[in-house]
This record gives C-alpha cells, structure tokens and sequence, in this order.
C-alpha cells in the first residue's frame, strides 16, 4: 500500500482489492487485529465539520490498539491565529504516526503530503476527492453484490462538487463496471473528471431523469444536492425535488437494486426506504470502521 | 534606413522570438516575466504582415540570452515560435519550443477553491499533456491560458 492516499485516480485495482481483502479479514477476527498498532497515535486535522468520517477513524485505530490526537476546534487551534496548513502540518507531523486530513481546499492533501514523510490519508479536500469513502463504498458494493465488475451503477445527485463522487468514478474505472450519471445540468460531472473516465476508457453516461435508467441499475449510489449551490431557494426545491427516492419511485426498480448514501441524507431518501431490502447506506457507514482498519493497517505497516 | 521598410533596428546581442501567433506578444512578455523592471530594452512587433504566415508578432529582447525552459513555455500560447539568439548583431543559434511536461508558478489555477489559490507556500503546478494542461493539485484543466497568467 501506498504511503499516501490523496486521491483513487492512482489507485491500481490490485491496490484497492488489497484493502477490501484485508477488510474481510479484520471483519472475520477483529480480535485478531485488536493489538496488532499498539502505542501508533493517529492525528486527526479536521479543517470542517465532520461525523462519520472522524469518528470511524478514531474507532479504527483504537480497535488496532493504538489512539488518536486532534487539534480540537478550529477556533481553540492555531488556524484561527492564521497559522499556515503547511506549518501545522509539519509540526503534527512530529507528533504522531499518521495524519488524517480533511480541508475545504482542493488540492490541499497533495500539498500537506508534500510536506511531511509520514503517511496521510486524505478525508475530503473541498469538492476535491474523498479516497477513504470510495473504499468502504466498494467494500459494500463487493459485500452486497458479490462481486465489483459486472455491475451497472447509477451516481445520482450533485455530481458537480461531490467529492466521493468523483473518487467512486475514478476507482470504478479499475473494475468492468457501467457507471451512470443522473443529476440537473448544472450539477453535472466536472469536466476534468469526465476526462479522466473517458481518457481511462470508461463511457460517461448521463441522464437528468432516474427513470431513464432506473430499471437497469444494480446500484443506486444517492449523494445530497447542497442546498448553498443555487442562487435562490425556489431553484434549488424545483431541482431536488426531482431526484428523491421514495418507495412510489422505486417500485419501477429491479429487486435486488441496492441503493446508497455517503451520509449524511437531508430528504432526498424517504424513511420509508430505509427498512426495505434496498436500503444498505446504514450497513454501508458501518463499513467504515472494517475498512479504515484496513487502510491504517497496511499504511502504517508500509 | 527608412519607416517604410524597417519597423525596430536590429538588436546586437540577445533574443528574437519571432512566428509569434498574431495578438499573443505581449502573453510572450508575460509567461517570461518581462515586463520592463528588468531594465532588459525590449520591442514588440504586433500583427507584422509576413509573406509565410500572414499576421504575426515579433519580440526583441537585447542583452537577454532565455535558456530552453524559459522558451519551451512559449509553446503554451504559440506553439509555432521561432527563436533566435542574436551575437554581434547575426544570427547565433535558431530553434523552435517544445511543449513543456510541466510549469511551475506561472499560470494561476483558474479553480478558486484551489489550495494554490491561497496564502499557503507552494507555487501552482500544472502537469502538461499533448491534449491538456492540468493542475497538479485539483486536477483543474486550463483551457485559455493568456487567461491565466501569473
């Protein structure tokens, strides 16, 4: 594994089976696992807010038997006296194992990674990438489905400035998988990500409308459309409006469709879904812990 | 010597960038940080009727020999520059741009939540393909870069 993980776009297939494996395992006998980074201390840097991430961080490095620091609010910190990412970075950098960094500029896990020589795993860089997300994703694809390749994927929502979004397209390119993407047209995927797909050889297919291709998904992964991305409100109900779920809509689905949700939701699933088969985006937060095991795991061990 | 026939006299020592794309010499002046502090005296020829090419721009920049990385940059704006290094008033040397792999503080990222837009102490980094030029850090394409010129 590499000592890094600042986006998928580089991640090799065997790379990312490597750490779903390795998740399977921890899965089967955590116990196994349960002293195996002893005395490691991971520093948790988190630039905005966040629930499942941090706290499934701190779960998997505390059930490999090691701990995590934090820099504590942003405003109790030394950002708030303006302090540079670079300078806190390298200074952190001295005092713990690993660094688990989240920011809302893009790029700027490349840049702490330049910085620094420990290992650093990026947990969302803006509306950049979100590398940590797309493996537990894939971890639960491969779960519920058995398999990575051979599936039809549809990516609903903001495609735009969704970054596990952008990071599931890229990790899906490594497997023979469809990916399709329904969101309104100004939410569209950025162009240099559609680059990327098309230049890896993958077919970007977009839709507006879910019913277009709803009956031949096997997975439905449902992302938020942020209401802070249109100009007014009346915009932003029309457009949500229309890529909600409730169980009406997902009577026209196959019965083994799985839908997911990177969490957290706003109103774009129905509760109603939630104790239906399709539902897997509790199972999937879950996952979270197994795979960030995994991922510290074989990163410190490197 | 008359107006009619000769628009900037001959530099004795130095750099003609000639073949410059119509319109673009002054982003020639731009991506190679001239801009005159320097002290170097310098001319620009702007949509000069040449018999080959149709309109072109011309740069003369005396006592300024530019390396091979300072030229190759050119290629961005105007992939079909000519230079040529000027000793005792003849022509020492002439060769072309290549289209660089990369370029290091001297475009801006035209993404504005792009950590190289900050206060942070890096320089942008653009990684350059045959199709793209690409941002080493948010993986924004430039698409027009006279647009985004340091």
């Amino acid at each position: 594994m590499r000592e890094c993980l600042i986006t998928t776009k580089g991640l090799s297939r065997e790379e990312i089976v490597e750490v779903l494996d390795r998740a399977s395992e921890i899965e089967m006998d955590p116990m196994a696992y349960s002293k195996s980074h002893s005395g490691k201390i991971i520093g948790l840097l988190f630039y905005e807010p966040s629930t499942r991430t941090r706290m499934s961080f701190e779960t998997a490095i505390k059930r490999l038997g090691g701990d995590t620091v934090n820099m504590g609010t942003l405003e109790t910190s030394s950002v708030a006296k303006g302090e540079s990412l670079a300078d806190t970075i390298r200074v952190v950098a001295g005092y713990v194992d690993a660094i688990v960094l989240r920011h809302p500029k893009e790029g700027a896990a490349k840049m702490a990674s330049d910085f620094i020589d420990i290992p650093l795993i990026n947990a969302g860089d803006g509306a950049g990438q979100h590398p940590s997300q797309t493996l537990l994703d894939l971890y639960t694809i491969r779960k519920s489905s058995g398999k990575l390749d051979g599936l039809n994927i549809g990516v609903m929502g903001d495609l735009k400035y969704g970054r596990t979004v952008h990071s599931l397209a890229h990790a899906i390119t490594k497997f023979d998988s469809q990916l399709s993407f329904i969101s309104p047209e100004g939410l569209r995927l950025p162009e240099n990500v559609k680059y990327d797909l098309e230049s890896s050889g993958s077919e970007v297919k977009e839709y507006t409308e879910l019913k277009d291709i709803l009956g031949t998904l096997d997975i439905l992964y449902v992302t938020r459309i942020q209401r802070e991305r249109f100009p007014d409100e009346d915009e932003y109900r029309k457009v949500s409006g229309q890529y909600r779920i409730n169980k009406k809509i997902l009577e026209n689905a196959p019965k083994h469709l799985k839908v997911m949700h990177p969490l957290p939701r706003m109103d774009e699933i129905s509760p109603e879904i939630d104790t239906t088969d399709h539902a897997i985006y509790i199972e999937q937060a879950h996952n979270g812990v197994v795979v960030r095991m995994a991922l510290l795991d074989l990163m410190l061990k490197s | 010597m008359t107006d009619k026939e000769l628009h900037v006299s001959k530099i004795e020592n130095g750099t003609v960038i000639d073949h410059i794309d119509a319109g673009q010499g002054m982003n020639v002046l731009a991506l190679l940080g001239i801009d005159g502090s320097g002290g170097e005296s310098v001319s620009v020829i702007m949509n000069f009727q040449s018999g080959t090419v149709g309109s072109k721009d011309i740069v003369k920049i005396q006592n300024r020999e530019l390396n091979q990385d300072e030229l190759d940059v050119l290629s961005l704006v105007s992939p079909d520059v000519t230079i040529n290094i000027i000793l005792d008033y003849e022509v020492h040397l002439k060769h072309r741009v290549q289209r660089p792999k990369e370029v290091i503080g001297i475009l801006t990222c035209p993404n504005r939540d792009c950590i190289t837009n900050t206060k942070e102490p890096i320089l942008s980094k653009f990684n350059i393909t045959d199709e793209i030029i690409c941002c080493e850090y948010c993986g924004t394409h430039i698409q027009d870069v006279a647009q985004h010129l340091s």
